[in-house]
């Protein structure tokens, strides 16, 4: 068993849990929608082996670091922290349907990775300013952050296709209620803003024990606010002027947008210190 | 609004809406992507080169090249600063009233209506339950209020009052976050030094500000060193330096990236590095007739003669890229040879390429055999006294975030009432400021529990 065989295997799995939550969705059967949980928590522990195989593997070959410092191992973190923030909401909130708005996320993050000609898989060394705790824990808040905004994401597209009319007899009818949505939404976004808010942070802190500025307005940096400031115009739009609904779920798709223009925009469009992930 | 209202006032509401800090924060994102894409502190000729000449004129207008630096985009931050203060003013003393109310009280009609409400039976009487409930409640949420109806009891507690405050931990965060960003740019700096190892130096230069600033004190580089891996990255940059105060050395210390000195307030940063110029250089010098060679060293700036008086050599300078015909031929070593009929032209001697400078054919070929590879580290020097007011932003910005997101005010309601078959009807409420659905969910919760027993 080597890294590259569990992460594809993984890859694998996530399709065949999304593909069980859809067909849940369409055929109106729980069951299957039990069976894409199952699939989803062995494509999850496969994930997390496929990680730790790495994490391994990269000592191994003495270059030694955490499976954080490229954009192939950042992308398969980012599968591994939605799925784990999906898994955690499902066993919460004890609605299965939701899964369609989120295990795709998780299957596309990861076969992403995969499959594009432009992401390498290859273990390579550190340079010397990523070699530093403070790596370690920005990647992880930061992407525990994406990955609150990706499901709220999901989440908020129940809003576009959810027949308002409760009679209606559309697949769609069968989301769960407003209120829910509502709630499932708004804790996402909290959570993602939370972790977000310490990424941020952590960055800013490493970024002054690495060059001695704990903020230097470079196109990544200015992003992460950007993404920051538009969840932060949500909470306030929704805490103080009573926002609901699709208009606020127009606020957190556009949130979303934002992280992922800091995630990828900024490497391949614009350029700055953070190239790496 | 009212009518009469004087100017002052006028202010004062403008600053308190909550509409101009959604309007604010809407500029503040936007108006940050310019930056991302415009070229920031780049060159007059640049700006021209990328933009054109009416764009450019634009730029300078609203000072696009130093965005988050222009005039109004530190207004836009200013504005919210006045916001939340003017805010937090307005509403702390209401919220204190909440916080700190003089008597806890609770109103059981509004419970009785609320949507997460469950009712259910129980074949008991309501004294036997009254206790056990209460216990319980207790328990769950903390000191309960039990008060008397016509048909039972009802049964109050509360917990996490004070969590109301988070809001206000996470805007003061934010104002201290400004308070010492303002204080790193009133009474900090960020400075670059270049030093030759062996040499010593107290100055460093501003970039920005195009000015030096003496840092108190004088820094020594010993040794630098680097490591790369077998893929040609580097791995490891490294620099010895000695701190030297009034004449005296203080101490020695690594610096690598990311682990900088930090001393008296300024902190120094391994942030590049390059080669510098050696000191002296062993030349062979090479006869072309008869192919006789004469080694000599060099120091640079140094002039010599020549064999046989064919006139002199003066070994000029280093330059770390020699540019020949279009070509970068790398580092290399810059002589000028003086002939003895006083004409004087110069030689360059890259070092990748020693046998350079036979192609001139002149009577002597120079040939570099060795010199001591010395590098300079590029340090960055910077004082940042407001870094401590940034940090405690961070500290407290975390926890209020915890307390507001996380954390909330709820209060739980237990109705138990006697029916005409003297058993009891029981109903449980809550209502908390955040999470509704976990409110429900935890109704739901008790419920079970109570039922189970
Ligand atoms: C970025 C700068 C910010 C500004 C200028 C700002 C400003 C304001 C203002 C003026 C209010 C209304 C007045 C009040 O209730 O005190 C408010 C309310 C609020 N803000 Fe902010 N805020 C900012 C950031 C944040 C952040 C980052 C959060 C955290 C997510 C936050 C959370 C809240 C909440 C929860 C309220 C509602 C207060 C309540 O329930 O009474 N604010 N903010």
């Amino acid at each position: 068993m080597n890294s590259s065989l569990a992460l594809s295997s993984a890859t694998f799995i996530y399709a065949l849990a999304s593909v069980f939550y859809i067909g849940s969705f369409t055929f109106k059967k729980q069951i299957l929608a039990k069976v894409g949980f199952i699939v989803l928590i062995i494509g999850f522990l496969d994930n997390t082996l496929g990680i730790i195989l790495r994490w391994i593997e990269s000592y191994q070959m003495g270059y030694g670091h955490a499976p954080f410092a490229n954009m192939y191992e950042s992308l398969v973190f980012f599968s591994w922290t939605v799925a784990i923030l999906y898994i955690f909401v499902e066993l919460k909130y004890k609605e299965r349907i939701i899964g369609v708005f989120a295990t795709p996320l998780i299957f596309l993050a990861i076969a992403y990775a995969s499959l594009s000609p432009d992401i390498s898989s290859k273990i390579s060394p550190l340079i010397p300013a990523l070699k530093s705790n403070w790596l370690i824990a920005h990647v992880i808040t930061c992407f525990l952050g994406y990955a609150g905004f990706a499901v709220a994401f999901g989440f908020s597209l129940m809003y576009f296709v959810k027949p308002k009319n409760s009679n209606n007899k559309s697949i769609f009818a069968k989301l769960p209620s407003w209120e829910l949505i509502d709630e499932l939404t708004y804790q996402m976004v909290v959570f993602g803003f939370l972790f977000l808010t310490i990424g941020i942070i952590t960055g800013a802190v490493w970024a002054n024990s690495a060059w001695g500025t704990y903020w230097s307005w470079d196109p990544k940096e200015t992003w992460s606010l950007i993404t920051w400031l538009v969840y932060a115009i949500f909470m306030h739009l929704r805490m103080m002027k009573g926002w609901h609904g699709r208009h606020l779920a127009w606020v957190s798709i556009i949130g979303f947008l934002a992280v992922m223009f800091t995630y990828f925009g900024v490497n391949y469009v614009l350029s700055g210190l953070h190239s790496y992930a | 609004m009212k009518k009469n209202q004087t100017i002052p006032d006028k202010i004062w509401h403008f600053f308190c809406s909550v509409k101009l800090t959604v309007y604010t924060l809407v500029l503040l994102a936007t108006t940050s992507i310019f930056g991302t894409v415009i070229l920031q502190n780049g060159m007059e000729q640049e700006y021209r080169r990328l933009y054109g000449e009416a764009f450019y004129n634009l730029i300078k207008v609203f000072n696009l090249n130093d965005m988050y630096n222009a005039w109004w985009f530190l207004s836009l931050i200013i504005i919210l600063c006045i916001n939340i203060v003017v805010c937090s003013i307005e509403r702390l003393s209401i919220t204190w009233k909440i916080i700190f109310p003089k008597q806890i009280k609770f109103n059981p009609q509004r419970f009785r209506k609320l949507k997460n409400l469950e009712i259910f039976t129980v074949n008991e009487d309501v004294k036997s339950l009254s206790g056990r409930y209460k216990t319980f409640l207790s328990k769950t949420a903390g000191k309960v209020i039990k008060e008397d109806t016509d048909s039972g009891i009802v049964l109050y507690a509360e917990r996490g009052r004070w969590t109301r405050i988070g809001v206000y931990v996470i805007h003061s965060s934010i104002l201290l976050l400004f308070i010492g960003a303002l204080i790193g740019g009133l009474f900090g700096f960020k400075a670059n030094l270049q030093l030759d190892e062996g040499e010593t130096s107290d100055t460093a230069f501003i970039f920005k500000k195009k000015m030096s600033v003496n840092i108190g004190f004088s820094i020594k580089c010993n040794d630098f060193f680097v490591k790369f891996y077998d893929t040609g990255a580097p791995e490891e940059f490294r620099s010895t330096l000695t701190i030297i105060e009034n004449g005296k050395e203080s101490f020695t210390k690594d610096i690598r990236v990311n682990q900088p000195l930090r001393y008296k307030g300024i902190n120094i940063f391994q942030s590049s590095y390059g080669t510098a110029q050696p000191d002296s250089i062993i030349l062979d010098i090479i006869r072309l007739s008869d192919k006789e060679v004469t080694t000599k060293t060099i120091k640079v700036g140094q002039e010599i003669q020549l064999p046989e008086d064919q006139g002199l050599f003066k070994l000029e300078g280093f330059m770390p890229h020699f540019d020949f015909r279009g070509t970068n031929l790398g580092e290399a070593f810059i002589g000028k040879i003086t002939q003895k009929d006083g004409n004087s032209f110069q030689i360059a001697l890259p070092i990748k390429f020693p046998t350079f400078d036979k192609m001139r054919k002149g009577a002597f070929a120079f040939v570099v055999k060795e010199f001591e590879q010395k590098y300079y580290t590029g340090l960055q020097i910077t004082k940042d006294p407001g870094i401590w007011y940034v940090y405690s932003g961070f500290i407290l910005m975390i926890i209020g975030c915890w307390i507001t997101f996380f954390m909330s005010h709820r209060s739980y309601f237990i109705e138990i009432k006697k029916d005409k078959d003297n058993r009891s009807i029981i109903s449980i409420s809550g209502t908390t400021n955040r999470n509704s659905q976990g409110m429900k969910l935890k109704i739901q919760k008790i419920v079970v529990k109570l039922k189970g027993k």
